[in-house]
């Protein structure tokens, strides 16, 4: 049984989980974890976007087995780090989201950026930025946003 | 003041939902997670939900609680409604913005019809604060009258004595009470037949700031969308769906099916396979190694080369009038000189993030539907007849959609009728009372049709000997929307679908003769709605042609629209805006060696409101190019949440630019050619220009501004690579050469 640690809980996978089902939909369809969305599937939208031991990964092409025993996985609902609360205030803050089925994507893919660049230039968002899809366009609100969280890190 | 409001469609639902979900369901053995947002997140439960001791109408519900909740009759699908919606009934009942919440109206036409639309409930052509912005704050003004009269009863005071501020009603006495206080009593009082208004000076949140009520929700991962909804018991249907539009299966082999687990059965449907599982992944698998033969006679199998030609040969011939003012023919026959131009647009997919799905639970005598949706009249019909039941049988549950542009108010309610095909099998079969969840991959989302339709413009003007045009001939070839419909009969005269010319027949501009005409092939391709409609395509190619003309008279792009514009206030209000704040006429800053820049214009009305956009362009040695800045101007009666206006700006930019750079649904042989976002690309944030939006301000009632924004972007874009490059590109997408 693959032992995994979600949102800082223990997890048991069952050995009858197929190794090759997308960590996606574990979240999604065993462990009730929705903020992570599928959006297309071949991880080029970034909506699926978690936290596999701190590195930002998209869900929907993470199969269950290639997680190595004793995996930390990160989702928006368990985000509990400073950057993420501050990303989460400026989101609120700036109203980023218009549907935003994007943004629990955003906001982890953010949250990875700021964890390893706390004062990210426009090129730095921009590029930690690129995988991800936002249809409604909000991408300006989202730079706003971000630098609006790195400055209240300090 | 504690400006926070909640929007109601979040956990708090789905921990109602969840209550008696027995946790066996899932695949993963173990630790049951607690689910933070359960606790922590914004949800509080179900007090809206509960029978209310304060309903006046069809819109407010006050508990004893203090809360005040608005019922919504149009969809959240991102462009702020509920938020909109929200702030008309808070400004009249003069509630603290921190006790107002939001949730979605069922599907009841005789309460929560579009004012605009007659007898039909539906979220679309930008109508949700223009139609709703007497209604809601008569609604919000009715409450606020019966809390004073409870109010004036309870302290025998006159109900005129009474102040309401923020959520508490006081009088000078010092008394004072809150609305939860009040709410009983106010119940029991007759609803007023009249109420008064406010003056809109004395407005606090119309016109002012106020956050959105699903900002929280949005940003922690706790808003419902159809996606997240788990009921008990429930299965994931997919859908095996054929390779070209209209084929039915033939023969259907499921063999390959056995020793996947979590399969439940498959379903031959009229228009494809159903799977059903207990998970995505389950279905997913199972859907993949079907094996349909698909019966594809007499199916169209064009291509869009060869479609393009055809309608490039129709545009030369006389089409049906749509506007006939003068001999246009004539007037430029007579000219001192002319000028023609085509332009051509791809079929474009909407791609909303969320791909289109749904939930049904089919019982004896009704069946639930859980889902965003854009048209409920519509989509409680056509689930009704596909079952068998009345319209009333059919519950709409609205819940969060991750976008729609248009895709989820379906005239034919496609992906709906699916799904209920899908549970009325299952209930033949003896199978009731079980909720299936009918996911589309995105590959089904963009191949299963309904398209903005492809359309050729061609053009031809006359200018006199001082550059003036004297005459203007517009023809378009492109399928009818509503052909077919329910709407024909109101939208199409004539031969003439009114949706397929908005922005061409309604021309602004003062020219003497003019002429639009209309062609309307059939062609065996699902059409439909995209964010902006007709003008997604009309204001290409009268934009870019006025450019055209312009620059063939010497005259500079904005003197001349100004000098059409005479008769139109706002179109001229927006421009002068756009054209001060972008500094048109001041040399743009030059790029790096190697680099053109440029700067291109467009000005242009849909749904009653206009929007002038100045791009700023540069063009690099390899032909690749960036937008770099756009300057905005709306003018959209009064704005009832400015920073929303702003927001619905940038995104319909950002949306419009989208198909300008890169969005073209393709067809080889009768299939769709892109699959996914790798060949349907959506902007990235490395390519998103730097967005200036301005108001203009105003005093007249709000029109809409969820899609005027999308159709002016690509000529604005076009007109300033050619003003960069001197090339003119007349097809979308924008391609340099």
């Amino acid at each position: 049984m693959p032992v995994l640690f979600v949102n800082q809980e223990r997890v048991d996978v069952a050995a009858s989980v197929p190794g090759d089902t997308p960590l996606l939909w574990v979240l999604r369809d065993s462990l009730d974890l929705t903020g992570a969305k599928y959006g297309c599937g071949m991880a080029q939208c970034g909506a699926c976007t978690v936290h596999v031991d701190g590195q930002p990964v998209r869900a929907c092409q993470t199969p269950l087995a290639s997680l190595k025993p004793g995996a930390e996985i990160t989702t928006i609902e368990g985000l509990a780090s400073r950057e993420g609360k501050a990303l989460q205030t400026a989101w609120e803050k700036v109203d980023v989201s218009q549907c935003g089925f994007c943004q629990p994507g955003q906001i982890m893919s953010a949250a990875a950026l700021l964890a390893s660049n706390k004062r990210p230039t426009d090129a730095d968002i921009d590029a930690a930025m690129a995988g991800n899809l936002c249809r409604c366009g909000t991408y300006q609100r989202i730079r706003a946003a971000i630098r609006e969280a790195a400055k209240t890190l300090g | 003041m504690n400006r926070s409001a909640v929007d109601n469609v979040s956990r708090s639902r789905r921990a109602l939902l969840r209550a008696g979900l027995a946790a066996g369901a899932g695949l993963v053995l173990g630790v049951r997670l607690p689910v933070r947002a359960q606790t922590a997140g914004p949800g509080r439960t179900g007090a809206a939900t509960a029978a209310p001791p304060f309903a006046p109408n069809a819109f407010v519900r006050i508990g004893r609680d203090n809360t005040v909740s608005v019922v919504s009759k149009h969809l959240e699908m991102g462009q702020g409604v509920h938020t909109g919606l929200a702030t008309l009934v808070a400004e009249e009942l003069d509630a603290a913005w921190s006790q107002v919440r939001v949730e979605g109206a069922p599907a009841d036409v005789t309460r929560y019809a579009n004012t605009m639309w007659g007898p039909f409930q539906g979220t679309g052509g930008s109508s949700s604060i223009a139609n709703s912005w007497d209604q809601l704050r008569e609604a919000g003004a009715a409450a606020r009258a019966m809390l004073v009269g409870a109010a004036a009863a309870r302290w025998k005071v006159p109900p005129e004595s009474i102040r309401v501020a923020a959520g508490v009603v006081s009088h000078a006495s010092g008394r004072k009470a809150t609305f939860g206080e009040l709410a009983e009593a106010a119940a029991a009082l007759p609803v007023p037949a009249n109420v008064r208004l406010k003056n809109p000076k004395d407005y606090v949140y119309i016109g002012k700031h106020v956050p959105r009520t699903d900002a929280k929700a949005k940003a922690n991962g706790s808003a419902l969308y159809t996606q997240d909804l788990k009921l008990p018991g429930m299965l994931t249907a997919l859908v095996a769906h054929p390779p070209r539009f209209g084929a039915r299966p033939r023969r259907v082999d499921a063999s390959a099916l056995r020793g996947i687990p979590g399969v439940r059965s498959v379903l031959e449907m009229p228009r494809g396979v159903a799977v059903l599982a207990t998970s995505f992944w389950a279905a997913k698998k199972a859907r993949d190694a079907l094996v349909v033969e698909w019966n594809e006679t007499g199916l169209w199998r064009g291509s869009t080369a060869g479609q393009m030609a055809d309608y490039r040969k129709l545009a030369a011939t006389p089409g049906r009038p749509a506007r006939t003012d003068g001999d246009a023919a004539q007037a430029i026959a007579a000219a001192a000189r002319s000028l023609e131009a085509t332009y051509e647009f791809p079929y474009l997919a909407h791609a909303a993030m969320e791909p289109m799905n749904c939930v049904m639970r089919l019982s004896a005598d009704r069946c639930e539907v859980w889902t965003g949706a854009q048209s409920q009249t519509t989509d409680q019909s056509a689930v009704a007849e596909v079952l068998g039941l009345k319209p009333e049988q059919v519950t709409i549950h609205m819940l969060h959609a991750g976008g729609s542009f248009g895709r989820r108010a379906n005239p034919h309610a496609d992906y709906l009728v699916e799904c209920a095909e899908i549970v009325g099998r299952l209930a033949k079969a003896g199978t009731r009372d079980v909720p299936v969840k009918l996911l589309w991959t995105r590959e089904d989302d963009m191949r299963a049709g309904y398209y903005r339709p492809a359309f050729v413009h061609a053009l031809k003007a006359g200018l006199d000997g001082n550059g003036a045009i004297t005459g203007w001939q517009h023809r378009l070839v492109g399928q009818s929307i509503m052909a077919g419909t329910a709407f024909e009969k109101f939208l199409v005269k004539d031969g003439v679908d009114e949706t397929s010319v908005e922005g061409a027949a309604t021309l602004p501009y003062a020219i003497p003769a003019i002429a639009v005409e209309l062609h309307t092939p059939r062609v065996d391709v699902p059409v439909q709605w995209w964010r902006s409609v007709g003008s997604t395509h009309t204001a290409f190619s009268t934009e870019c042609f006025v450019d055209e003309l312009a620059v063939a008279a010497g005259r500079d792009p904005v003197t001349l629209r100004r000098s059409l514009l005479a008769k139109h206030p706002r179109h001229l209000a927006a421009l002068e805006l756009a054209a001060a704040r972008a500094g048109w006429g001041t040399p743009l800053p030059s790029g790096r060696p190697g680099e053109k820049r440029g700067r291109g214009v467009a000005v242009h009305e849909s749904f009653g409101t206009v929007v002038a956009q100045v791009a700023e362009v540069t063009v690099r040695a390899d032909a690749s190019y960036s937008v770099d800045r756009v300057v905005c101007v709306v003018e959209c009666g009064l704005a009832v949440n400015p920073d929303n206006v702003r927001a619905q700006m940038e995104g319909g930019i950002v949306y419009g630019l989208s198909a300008a750079t890169s969005g073209a649904i393709t067809f080889k042989d009768g299939q769709v050619e892109q699959s996914n976002v790798h060949d349907y690309p959506i902007l990235r944030m490395p390519e998103m220009p730097r967005i200036e939006v301005h108001i203009v301000p105003s005093t007249a009632k709000p029109t809409g501004v969820g899609e005027p924004a999308t159709p002016v972007i690509a000529p604005a874009v076009a007109n300033a690579l050619a003003a960069a490059t001197g090339q003119r590109l007349r097809r979308m997408p924008l391609r340099l050469a």
